[in-house]
């Protein structure tokens, strides 16, 4: 092999006489292949989404299709108002309560339960697979069945009760997973200092723990929203007379023929980007707070 | 800050995490206060678990543990007035240095000033001033190690328990700070307990020893007993520089005795005052690497009375700067060695394969139990 010499003609295109020659006559042909084709796929992953942006902030005359007839804001003023659409504000509204809901006891369980598979326990392993099995179980055989079962013990089934179940099945395992994650860099002799240095277990939570812990924890309440704001199969059969968000989408999607639809699609996507980015700009604001106590050495 | 109450006792303590099997078992042992004492052993002889039981994070399953003349089985570290420094420094990785030293005053309640005031003093004491405001990612391992020591100190212990505290760091740092916690040590004024499991570190450190083996101790003195007075043969081996050989006494003749072995023939060995040994008997005896001279075989004749000496092929030679490590063929392992001076060495002119008289003083044999 001849790789000291960066010019020397690589092997494999040896036998093809058109040596390629890295930086010497721009980029193989190659490469513009791979990126017309990425290109393609990223056009296609994103493309109805912009359309459906972009049609949603048409105006009265506006249709399901291009071209763009004026531009207002009137199908998300529709939106808002409780009409033939649909219940857009009250579906708007449990949703984003049962993700807040999911969020606050995904949290919870999962520090929970990071903290508590860090040492073997009788039926850890039980345990831990019951959980993934919740994870791969088919979502709508899973709300099906709660539905059911609510059925037969004659509970009302409701967002606030079935739906948050059914989606704890689903947000549980992955804020767990996550979380162990986040504990494989926990070092356990930080509690231990902390004990020895005459904190209570409590101090040793809200001072050691917690602090070091939070940006993980962030992750996971970040996961446990987005999962539950979206969730469609599982809250089906789950979530009662009233409906969350996707449900809605869904009911609109087969009897709504208005751009009112599109709008809707626009305002959950920001909520998501408004919470994703908030999100960010916490563990963004956890790191800088800690690098800022680091002044210039006066 | 001497406290005079720093002493400890160790009265038969044993740990077992199964109820079967004990990681540590009869353990009697006392610290003078103020003392620098090592744990020496190879891992998983149960040198930490003794220090974890004396710091308060594990609880022995039978014994007491006395400090300055107080059990204190039971008690949170904190009142014991003990602090541990942990082989990881354990240092909180989201709080600044000075927060780090601060910490336990802020458990304590203490205002912010106030804390920071006495933090600031510990600070300038581990020379770690212009460091106060960093985080514990940003410094050197030995940086690093003054804080953990710092953070340690500011609880007042009377006592501070070091695990393998030097095991993190390269060679060269690891001497600096080897003499760093020395001063520290004698700068408080308090009981030192170190864990380690390098031979050297506790010889150059301690006052005390105690080496371990398989959760018990074989040996506890001064780090000249240990070295130069090595009672078995697992810590003459352990703590090296010896040449351990076994076998069988002869004859007994008063104060001395001949005993021979498969590998060295026959040898001259002393023998104690009230010794209950009798011909026939198996043995192990020591003798520093040091100690052994080597000269040409036809020497032999010329010993003086005082010398015992066997012969044995050179097989290997490593030159070690102030002394040459001369290789014997003359113990069942091989591994007989004589630490020859260097200059010394080089006028004898021996090399590998010459056959050598291997010469010590009597009175320089060590019994082995």
């Amino acid at each position: 092999m001849t790789t000291a010499n960066p010019t020397s003609t690589k092997p494999q295109s040896a036998k093809s006489g058109h040596a390629i020659r890295p930086r010497a006559k721009g980029r193989p042909w190659t490469f513009y292949v791979l990126a017309g084709f990425f290109a393609l796929y990223v056009i296609a992953l994103y493309g109805p989404m912009i359309s459906i942006y972009i049609l949603s902030f048409q105006d009265l005359r506006g249709g399901l299709v291009f071209p763009m007839r004026g531009v207002s804001l009137h199908w998300f003023d529709e939106l808002f108002s409780q009409t033939r659409t649909g219940d857009f504000a009250g579906s708007f509204r449990r949703s984003i309560g049962l993700a807040a809901l999911v969020t606050v006891c995904t949290v919870l369980f999962s520090f929970m339960a990071g903290l508590a598979f860090r040492r073997r326990f009788k039926g850890d392993t039980v345990v831990f697979y019951l959980m993934i099995a919740s994870l791969v179980a088919p979502g709508l055989v899973l709300g099906i069945g709660i539905g059911i079962g609510f059925q037969l013990l004659g509970i009302q089934t409701s967002w606030y009760t079935s739906a948050l179940g059914a989606q704890l099945s689903w947000t549980l395992p992955f804020g767990i997973l996550v979380m162990f994650a986040v504990m494989s860099v926990f070092n356990d002799d930080w509690e231990e200092a902390a004990r020895d240095l005459g904190a209570t277990r409590w101090q040793t939570i809200k001072m050691v723990v917690l602090p070091i812990l939070a940006p993980g924890l962030v992750a996971v309440a970040l996961f446990g929203f987005t999962l539950s704001y979206d969730e469609f199969a599982r809250t089906l059969q789950t979530a009662g007379p009233l409906n969350t968000l996707p449900l809605e989408i869904w009911s609109m999607t087969l009897n709504v023929t208005s751009p009112a639809l599109y709008a809707l699609g626009t305002v959950s996507t920001v909520v998501s980007f408004v919470v994703i980015g908030l999100s960010l700009t916490l563990i963004g604001r956890i790191r800088r707070k800690r690098s800022a106590r680091v002044q210039p050495d006066a | 800050m001497k406290t005079g109450q720093g002493s400890i006792e160790l009265a038969g303590i044993g740990k077992s995490y199964d109820g079967e099997t004990f990681a540590v078992q009869g353990i009697n042992l006392k610290i003078p206060d103020g003392a620098y004492c090592c744990f020496l052993g190879p891992s998983g002889c149960g040198k930490s678990t003794i220090l974890r039981m004396v710091a308060g994070h594990e609880d022995p399953t039978e014994g007491k543990i006395l400090i300055g003349g107080e059990n204190v089985v039971g008690m949170a570290p904190i009142e014991r007035r003990t602090a541990m420094m942990f082989q990881s420094y354990a240092l909180f990785p989201h709080l600044s240095v000075r927060d780090n030293i601060a910490f336990a005053l802020r458990v304590r309640g203490l205002s912010k000033q106030e804390r920071y005031a006495k933090a600031d003093a510990m600070i300038e004491k581990v020379h770690l001033g212009e460091f106060a405001n960093r985080l514990p990612a940003q410094l050197s391992g030995g940086q690093q190690q003054r804080v953990a020591l710092a953070r340690a100190a500011i609880t007042e212990p009377r006592v501070l328990l070091l695990d393998e505290p030097l095991s993190a760091l390269d060679e060269h740092l690891r001497i600096k700070m080897r003499d760093e916690l020395r001063r520290m040590q004698q700068d408080l004024g308090i009981t030192f307990i170190h864990v380690t499991h390098t031979q050297m570190e506790a010889i150059a450190l301690a006052d005390q020893v105690v080496v371990m083996d398989k959760g018990v101790i074989r040996q506890s003195g001064t780090a000249r007993e240990i070295y130069s007075a090595p009672r078995d043969r697992y810590v003459a081996e352990f703590i090296g520089g010896q040449n351990v050989l076994s076998g069988r006494i002869d004859t007994i003749s008063g104060a001395r005795a001949r005993m021979g072995g498969a590998s060295f023939g026959e040898i001259a060995i002393p023998l104690p005052d009230r010794h209950r040994l009798a011909e026939g008997q198996k043995l192990d005896i020591a003798i520093r690497r040091d100690d052994i001279d080597l000269r040409p075989v036809g020497d032999r004749a010329g010993l003086p009375d005082s010398a015992t000496s066997i012969v044995g092929r050179v097989t290997g030679i490593e030159y070690q700067g102030n002394y040459v490590k001369v290789q014997l063929d003359a113990a069942e392992d091989g591994s007989f060695v004589s630490f020859m001076p260097e200059r010394k060495f080089y006028q004898a002119g021996f090399t590998v394969g010459d056959a050598v008289l291997a010469v010590w003083e009597i009175e320089h044999t060590q019994l082995l139990a």
